[in-house]
């Protein structure tokens, strides 16, 4: 870890400031809790806290062990995964290129994941999601690395506001050729526009497990690199004379957030916001060291993603809204509020 | 007007009356070079399509000499969508300089702040609750882009605007009516959800003499206060203490500025719906090729009337099917980046 980042930690805080922080994880790791129970407990066959209880440990009827071991805990994980998965690729996005509104959408992740279903939609007449999950991380791989290497030619290594403009440019371009092409083809058009609401419905273990071992990977090298963000975050120079290798976390970072949010976005469709606000309410409530903010947007992020599907599975119910177009009605009011309230830290 | 050139900086002062106006001659070179390439794109736009016009014919025609049919053909039908393309373009790009300069940020354009979500949500209840007539439509539009502006501006304000709370919060609401267009977009049937997408996307297709010299009435005052605004905006880019030591008032200009942008997109938008992109690449596309210190309004203005007048070009003529000019905006204007990002780097490398 030390070669990885060549950064010591910084010295411990003061036992006030600890106690506090440990008081914030506790209440952060407490909604985690209740969201998993809510999105086991309710839906079109609200169930009594027993009653989950009680299917879990196999001890529930036939009806209830399929509601919540057959369609709520795949939906619930995919969530959780989901939600961590964009969390953690929201904060690293955000460190890495010195930009407030960057989220993993701005390096064309989610761009390059909707032209890839596109064509596969257009082209191939692939309607089965656990098909489009494959070609969603390719898309999402391809741009990122395209991005990478427009953003990084040249000397140096790859400056973040180049980056960022690349990931913008490129993303803009996909996004262009998948509107075109989907308003030539009604049939495309129709399942683009429910595949770009983004949703956990019908996301079983058959599409969660390809995804896993992508996320795990990229949440473990976000760990790794969360000390080394802190002295990124003070510029390239002061980073370089703390001894960091600018250049390998870098690639670190690129190859973390592709793996997060394009497994993200091939699992659930692109959930817009989340990566964006998670970092920084965590930032403005936690305080700005990286390893906390990494930590914490894990944890925080899937909240949003549960609360928002247990909100969307009852609000006009028996029907659904899908998960991707509640996130931003229960998550932009809180972002606004503390946008008002705190004194709202660039970063 | 008299020219005094001073070769140390390379910039000519330009006096016109009591004003005295300093410009780059690269400055200078760039935009003429533009203007051509806009003059010979017009000119061709005009005489292509299933009639084509020879472009000597289409410049007589201009001028009052031709052919009847030439006349009805250019003038009536194909004029104002040039017009357009140019004078929309321009606006765009204004604006999305104003944003930029103001946020000091260079993603900051009218789309990422929500006036077109907003213009697009206001289309979209507009198309299931009135009509889908044009006139609706467009004051949907209109309703929707102001209204957010508005609202964005009130949720920020706290004793003046600042750069960064303005965009998260702008950030916010746009997700927020990002989210209730896929919404009524999965709620509506799929044709009327394709016509409103080609709509949301923008679109030259449904421009009149009538709504365009309207639209153009409307922005007329704020392209003046833009202009006057000009050297103020420049202070800001020393900080606001300094700024104010030389006599500026940033918050005031600041405000003025949002407000112009604003009226600006609001305008274009009326006319041809949310198009993407010009107003986000043209500003950064012009400081680019024409290597100046800031974001130059005027410069904007004439790379935004050359990729508009492009993208719809290439939108009717060249492509398999004919799309709206959205799409090819977001296209070019995203590939214009990419280019100058690679450029960029060979230069300093």
């Amino acid at each position: 870890m030390t070669a990885l980042t060549g950064v010591e930690s910084p010295p411990a805080r003061p036992p006030v400031r600890r106690s506090r922080r440990v008081a914030a994880l506790s209440v952060v790791v407490a909604a985690l809790i209740v969201a998993v129970a809510l999105s086991l407990m309710i839906g079109a066959n609200p169930l009594s806290p027993q009653v989950v209880w009680a299917t879990l440990r196999g001890e529930g009827s036939t009806e209830t062990t399929y509601i919540v071991i057959g369609l709520r805990i795949p939906r619930t994980v995919a969530g959780l995964v989901a939600g961590a998965a964009l969390g953690v690729a929201g904060a690293l996005t955000q460190a890495f290129t010195r930009n407030p509104l960057a989220d993993p959408g701005i390096l064309g992740v989610n761009a390059g994941a909707a032209l890839a279903v596109a064509l596969g939609v257009a082209l191939l007449g692939l309607r089965d999601i656990s098909a489009l999950v494959w070609l969603a991380l390719a898309g999402a791989f391809v741009v990122t690395i395209a991005v990478y290497l427009i953003g990084s030619s040249g000397r140096g290594a790859a400056d973040p506001l180049r980056l960022t403009l690349a990931g913008v440019a490129l993303g803009a371009v996909f996004s262009g050729i998948t509107t075109g092409m989907t308003l030539s083809n009604p049939d495309a058009f129709d399942s683009m526009r429910s595949w770009n609401a983004g949703s956990l419905l019908g996301r079983g273990f058959d599409v969660i497990m390809p995804v896993l071992p992508f996320i795990a990977i990229g949440l473990a090298l976000a760990l790794l690199v969360g000390p080394a963000m802190n002295a990124l975050a003070l510029g390239d120079d002061v980073a370089r004379a703390q001894g960091a290798d600018v250049r390998r976390i870098r690639v670190a970072v690129i190859v973390s957030t592709t793996l997060l949010a394009g497994a993200a976005t091939a699992l659930v469709g692109p959930i817009a916001f989340v990566g964006l606000m998670i970092p920084h309410v965590v930032r403005w409530t936690f305080g700005v060291d990286q390893r906390t903010i990494i930590a914490l947007s894990a944890l925080l992020a899937p909240v949003l993603v549960l609360l928002s599907d247990v909100l969307g599975r009852v609000i006009i119910a028996p029907a659904e809204v899908p998960v991707g177009i509640v996130t931003a009605f229960v998550g932009a009011p809180v972002l606004i509020v503390l946008a008002r309230r705190k004194r709202a830290s660039a970063l | 007007m008299t020219l005094t050139a001073t070769p140390a900086t390379r910039r000519v002062l330009v006096r016109l009356g009591p004003l005295a106006v300093p410009l780059r001659v690269r400055s200078i070179l760039v935009a003429s070079v533009v203007v051509a390439v806009i003059l010979v794109l017009g000119i061709v736009s005009l005489g292509v399509g299933t009639y084509v016009v020879a472009p000597d014919a289409v410049v007589r025609t201009l001028l009052g000499a031709g052919e009847t049919m030439d006349r009805v053909v250019i003038v009536e039908w194909r004029l104002p969508r040039t017009l357009a393309a140019i004078t929309l373009g321009a606006l765009l790009a204004v604006a999305g300089a104003l944003f930029q300069t103001v946020t000091r940020n260079p993603l900051a354009s009218p789309d990422i702040l929500g006036l077109s979500n907003g213009a697009f949500t206001g289309m979209l209840i507009a198309l299931v609750l009135v009509s889908s007539s044009w006139q609706s439509l467009t004051v949907g539009a209109l309703i929707g882009g102001v209204a957010t502006a508005v609202v964005i501006w009130v949720l920020s304000y706290r004793g003046g605007i600042q750069g960064f709370r303005l965009i998260v919060i702008g950030i916010g609401v746009a997700a927020m009516l990002a989210s209730f267009n896929t919404w009524m977009l999965l709620q509506i049937e799929l044709e009327t959800a394709m016509f409103a997408s080609a709509w949301g996307t923008g679109t030259l297709n449904a421009v009149t003499a009538g709504s365009l010299g309207g639209a153009l009435l409307c922005a007329a005052p704020f392209v003046l206060v833009a202009t006057v605004l000009g050297p103020s905006l420049r202070q800001l880019d020393l900080g606001d203490d300094v700024a104010a030591a030389s006599g500026a008032r940033p918050n005031l200009v600041r405000g003025i500025a949002l407000v112009v942008g604003v009226a600006l997109v609001a305008a274009a938008t009326s006319v041809a719906g949310p198009i993407a992109f010009v107003s986000l690449a043209a500003p950064q596309v012009a400081r680019f090729v024409a290597r100046t210190p800031h974001l130059s309004l005027g410069l904007s203005a004439v790379f935004g009337a050359v990729i508009l007048l492009a993208s719809d070009m290439v939108a009717q003529h060249l492509l398999p099917v004919a799309l709206p000019v959205g799409v090819v905006t977001v296209s070019v204007g995203g590939a214009y980046l990419v280019l100058m990002i690679v450029l960029e780097i060979r230069r300093r490398a």
